[in-house]
């Protein structure tokens, strides 16, 4: 008869973490900065159809690292949630501090199940509000802990370093171009020290921009207009240009579907 | 539902079950009971009195489509309300218009506006104007025994084809039958009077003025021989709600471009009370 391998509670939490971390560690980062207008989130991702950065709800957004089918899982839960919970009771009872709740007790009995491997996913659910002091933004790594964050976080591979870089040089009241090009810049450095160059068709840019008149306040930020922002001398182009015209928040670009052969979680 | 989030914290399997993108679905099978279908009747004698919407068209132009409702509802002989809106973008290419039982009418286009958006968030791309006709279909069909006890819903659905570059327009019936329209469309109790005042202003090659001229003419014919239906109401300043929806999307009219055209229509009324006879737009 063989003895059952006695392993502590601590050592198993402890190689769980280890586990998701690595997981985690293994995908490119994805940053989120409070600018005057709202809320942009800056990803690097090659594919035009699997996307790391989501609309939820009306004012609501998601953004997640990690692995792609865990994270879509969740994100789907999500706007089923607050589908569900918009229509009992009435959109504005929709709110990103709910959604978080909901997201981190979901991720924490995961995590310490021990029927289940844990989620190899770090997430960030942000609301943007009538102010910048109204903005929220919390992140939930895979342990079911949530973080009340300002300013500016990263989550991902490189997130420490990014997050010390962008915490250094994000201010207050950036405008939509400053912060895209800040998040760009944080995104470029390399472990290493080294720089790479990230060209628009590598990011993936979405915003959650207070002054929309939709009631939907989330828009991605796709080919031309990207690359205008991220002109080096880029003068703050109004980057409502256009908008009243353009059609709902999720509409791809004519011709930008289908290329979708990276996954966004790939490892590099 | 919301207990079930309550009681344990997590999102319950049913929320992370890979599958449908459909809100409706998802409903059917979480909370059947928040599923106008979902209802089980009591038997009830005769018809139940609830307000009712009444008269709403629809006209399309060549570059668009225009869906306009009048304002007023009535439970039996008696107007309910005056301001009612019955006419609802459904989501940025696509509106539906309701006559029927208000209140069921109301909470279908809820509904349906959050079935489209729900698909689009979940897919990441806009339904075809094909597929959210169809949506439309299923859902009626899924009240049909509230329509059996006199609490019908009949929507018109106008919208612009993304695909196709033409404004199209639905109609149903209680059962759900889908009849796609060429040219104009209307619902309602005022319907009859509406049909026929379209038949003879409605032209293929009329400009967005025209056409909304066009309808407001076939709602005020209908206010004229249907009690049910409001006219434009000049001492209050109660104008029919008129949307266009193009390729640049869905636009509600302001208050100030409906009054504008319903006091013309109006004032050639004074003239010619029984509407216009020669060069009516």
């Amino acid at each position: 008869m063989t003895t059952p391998f006695y392993v502590s509670p601590q050592q198993a939490m402890a190689d769980r973490a280890e586990y998701a971390r690595k997981g985690i560690a293994r995908g490119r980062s994805v940053v989120v900065l409070q600018y005057a207008d709202g809320i942009v989130f800056v990803a690097e991702n090659p594919s035009r159809a699997l996307h790391k950065v989501s609309e939820i709800y009306d004012r609501i957004a998601f953004a997640a690292v990690g692995k792609y089918n865990e994270f879509e899982n969740l994100r789907i839960g999500g706007v089923r949630y607050a589908d569900l919970r918009g229509y009992t009771y009435d959109r504005g009872d929709v709110t990103a501090r709910g959604l978080a709740n909901v997201y981190a007790q979901t991720l924490g009995t995961i995590f310490s199940s021990a029927a289940e491997k844990p989620y190899e996913v770090e997430l960030i659910v942000a609301e943007v509000g009538d102010g910048p002091e109204d903005d929220q933004i919390y992140r939930l790594p895979h342990d079911g802990s949530i973080v009340d964050e300002h300013g500016s976080v990263a989550v991902g591979g490189n997130a420490d370093q990014i997050s010390s870089y962008l915490d250094q040089r994000h201010r207050e009241g950036m405008t939509l171009a400053e912060a895209l090009k800040l998040a760009v810049e944080s995104l470029t450095r390399d472990t290493g020290g080294g720089e790479r160059s990230l060209t628009a068709e590598q990011l993936e840019v979405a915003t959650l921009d207070r002054t929309r008149p939709q009631q939907r306040k989330f828009k991605r930020i796709l080919g031309r207009q990207l690359a205008r922002l991220l002109e080096p001398d880029a003068a703050e182009t109004p980057d409502t240009a256009g908008d009243g015209a353009d059609s709902g928040p999720d509409t791809p670009e004519p011709g930008s579907s289908g290329s979708g052969k990276d996954s966004p979680d790939a490892g590099e | 539902m919301e207990a079930d989030i309550r009681t344990t914290g997590r999102l319950p399997a049913a929320y992370l079950t890979p599958g449908s993108s459909s809100f409706v679905d998802f409903l059917g099978r979480h909370a059947p009971e928040l599923l106008p279908g979902g209802r089980t009747l009591p038997p009830v004698r005769g018809a139940v009195e609830a307000p009712h919407g009444t008269t709403i068209v629809a006209a399309g132009f060549p570059r668009g489509v225009v869906l306009a409702g009048d304002r007023r509802a009535t439970m039996g002989n008696a107007i309910a309300h005056r301001e009612v809106e019955k006419v609802f973008p459904a989501d940025e290419y696509s509106a539906v218009g309701i006559a029927g039982t208000a209140g069921l009418a109301v909470e279908m286009v809820k509904l349906f506006q959050l079935e489209l958006e729900h698909y689009e968030k979940v897919e990441g791309v806009q339904l075809s104007l094909e597929g959210k006709a169809n949506r439309l279909s299923t859902m009626i069909r899924g009240s049909l025994g509230m329509a059996m006890q006199g609490l019908a819903v009949v929507p018109i659905f106008a919208g612009w084809d993304v695909d196709r570059g033409v404004g199209r327009i639905f109609s149903y019936d209680v059962t759900g039958g889908r009849f796609e329209e060429q040219g104009f469309a209307a619902v309602g109790s005022g319907s009859v009077f509406a049909r026929g005042s379209l038949k003879k202003l409605h032209r293929p090659d009329l400009t967005e003025r025209q056409a909304v001229t066009a309808v407001v003419q076939a709602l005020y014919d209908a206010a004229d021989d249907d009690s049910a239906t409001g006219g434009p109401d000049l001492t209050r300043r109660i104008y029919p709600i008129v949307t266009v929806i193009g390729d640049d999307g869905f636009r509600r009219l302001t208050e100030a471009e409906v009054s504008d055209i319903a006091r013309a229509v109006h004032d050639q009324r004074l003239q010619l009370p029984d509407g216009p006879r020669a060069a009516p737009l």
